[in-house]
């Protein structure tokens, strides 16, 4: 199954959260606002990493759609 | 070579100008029913906050009091993220509940800005700070406060009964930031005089709280004037050639910043190191696996901040209204109580509990909104890197004396003796 990960940056604040939890899929901008890496696709295998950045979110600021 | 003459003469004119404001009545003493006369500052709520915010929580759940010329503690973790949500009808022109509300026409810079500041001008002075925040920053100061914390534990020499708070904790972030300022390192001492001042005191007579707030002030005027003679490479020097909107800093944005950056960047991540370390002194079980299990550390440490979030912040409502349920008044104070927010049953399972492997852990401990701590991610390296020095050099010590154990009142909470017994 596709995921497609995706930071809504009108919520960021830069917690930080989710390159702390998830490096592989997310890294921060020169102001330490969340940014998604390459295309936001996720392979299977980090799947469950990426679900673990958008639960722990203090904003909510993360979508990770589920394909069909 | 024009001359930087803006922290003369004229800086101190205008600062006699700055402390019109409103001063209440100092009611202290026994809490007579925490629903409407609720105060941070009795040895009641600072030596355990926890059952006091459990019970308001269950049957008020947003609490009043007369003290501090009046002022609201909401409880639930849902009312507390709206109001920091919600800078529309809650203004951060003072962010220390006292005895003394600023003008205000001191918004929406506030005293201390950025934390101080309200949109939009607040998003303006926060950017400048960002990148010096940075994960990737901070990052670069960890090996410096690596080697510190050994030699802080090289310090105890033999000796099996050490204060964690006063020769450990506290001495972290205070080098850190001073290095990060560019002030003596030998300066640390005065620091601390200055924070009991600005969140210990503040029941204080505001003319004396005012008068120390002067003293703290001089200094930092003595730093800047310091660095514009001798210019070098730290975030003083940074805040002094700065520019926004197309000019320098006014000279009260520079120092009211610092002052913030050393104020917050001290009390808060010894408090959450201490914390921390008292915790584990009474909790053999979760000693003893992090000591096995380092890995689990960051998770362990995410769950200490939800659980003793040492920071509360305050607000001003901006003009009467009624919210969820009650009638708030403009100038009211809001004491916005992140620990509350952390030990709701509503949002986290187990909330009274510490559960050092809890994955999904959406605390508030570093605020929520605009107003997220800027200094998050410096606090987490230090907390993190203090603690696994710790382990790794003390992985056996029990908490010497109960009582001994003095927490900090106000809104910074955490130990400020610890006295731990070492193996």
């Amino acid at each position: 199954m596709p995921m497609k990960i995706s930071i809504d940056a009108k919520r960021c604040q830069g917690h930080g959260r989710c390159y702390d939890l998830a490096p592989e899929l997310f890294g921060e901008d020169e102001e330490g606002y969340g940014v998604v890496l390459r295309d936001g696709i996720v392979a299977p295998d980090a799947q469950a990493q990426a679900r673990l950045a958008v639960l722990n979110c203090p904003e909510s600021a993360i979508d990770a759609e589920e394909g069909e | 070579m024009t001359i930087d003459d803006r922290f003369d003469t004229d800086f101190e004119e205008r600062r006699r100008g700055r402390i019109d404001g409103v001063r209440n009545e100092v009611i202290t003493g026994p809490v007579s029913d925490w629903t409407t006369d609720f105060s941070h500052h009795e040895p009641e709520y600072f030596q355990d906050p926890y059952p006091i915010l459990d019970d308001l929580r269950e049957r008020c759940p947003i609490a009043h009091t007369g003290r501090y010329g009046g002022g609201w503690l909401p409880t639930k973790y849902e009312d507390v993220a709206a109001i920091a949500y919600d800078t529309d009808h809650f203004s951060s022109r003072a962010i220390i509940m006292s005895n003394f509300r600023p003008p205000t026409d001191l918004a929406p810079v506030g005293g201390s800005p950025p934390i101080s500041s309200d949109p939009p001008f607040h998003h303006d002075a926060r950017k400048l700070l960002l990148p010096a925040f940075t994960k990737a920053a901070v990052a670069k100061l960890e090996p410096a406060t690596r080697a510190y914390c050994h030699a802080l534990i090289d310090a105890f020499g033999d000796r099996k009964d050490v204060d964690a708070a006063a020769e450990y904790a506290q001495h972290i972030p205070m080098r850190v930031i001073c290095e990060m300022l560019g002030f003596p390192l030998e300066d640390g001492p005065r620091f601390r005089v200055f924070i009991e001042n600005a969140l210990e005191g503040v029941n204080a007579p505001p003319d004396e709280r005012i008068e120390r707030m002067r003293l703290l002030f001089d200094y930092l005027l003595d730093q800047i004037r310091d660095h514009v003679a001798n210019p070098r490479e730290d975030l003083t020097q940074y805040l002094i050639e700065a520019e926004l909107y197309g000019q320098k800093l006014d000279p009260f944005h520079i120092a009211g910043t610092m002052s913030l950056l050393l104020i917050a960047g001290i009390d808060t991540t010894w408090s959450a190191i201490g914390a921390s370390l008292w915790h584990l002194a009474q909790t053999p079980e979760d000693r003893r696996r992090l000591v096995a299990e380092p890995a689990l550390l960051p998770t362990a440490m995410e769950e200490f901040l939800r659980v003793y979030a040492p920071v509360t912040m305050a607000r001003l409502v901006k003009e009467d209204m009624h919210w969820r349920g009650v009638d708030m008044k403009a100038d009211d104070w809001i004491l916005l109580s992140f620990p509350a927010a952390n030990r709701d049953p509503a949002q986290f399972d187990r909330a009274g509990e510490v559960v050092i492997d809890r994955e999904v852990n959406k605390h508030a401990a570093f605020g929520l909104g605009i107003h997220r701590c800027i200094g998050s991610h410096l606090a987490r390296m230090e907390l993190r890197v203090a603690l696994e020095v710790w382990l790794e050099r003390l992985p056996e010590f029990t908490l010497a004396d109960a009582d001994g154990v003095h927490w900090a009142p106000g809104q910074v909470r955490g130990p400020r003796t610890l006295p731990l017994r070492l193996a």
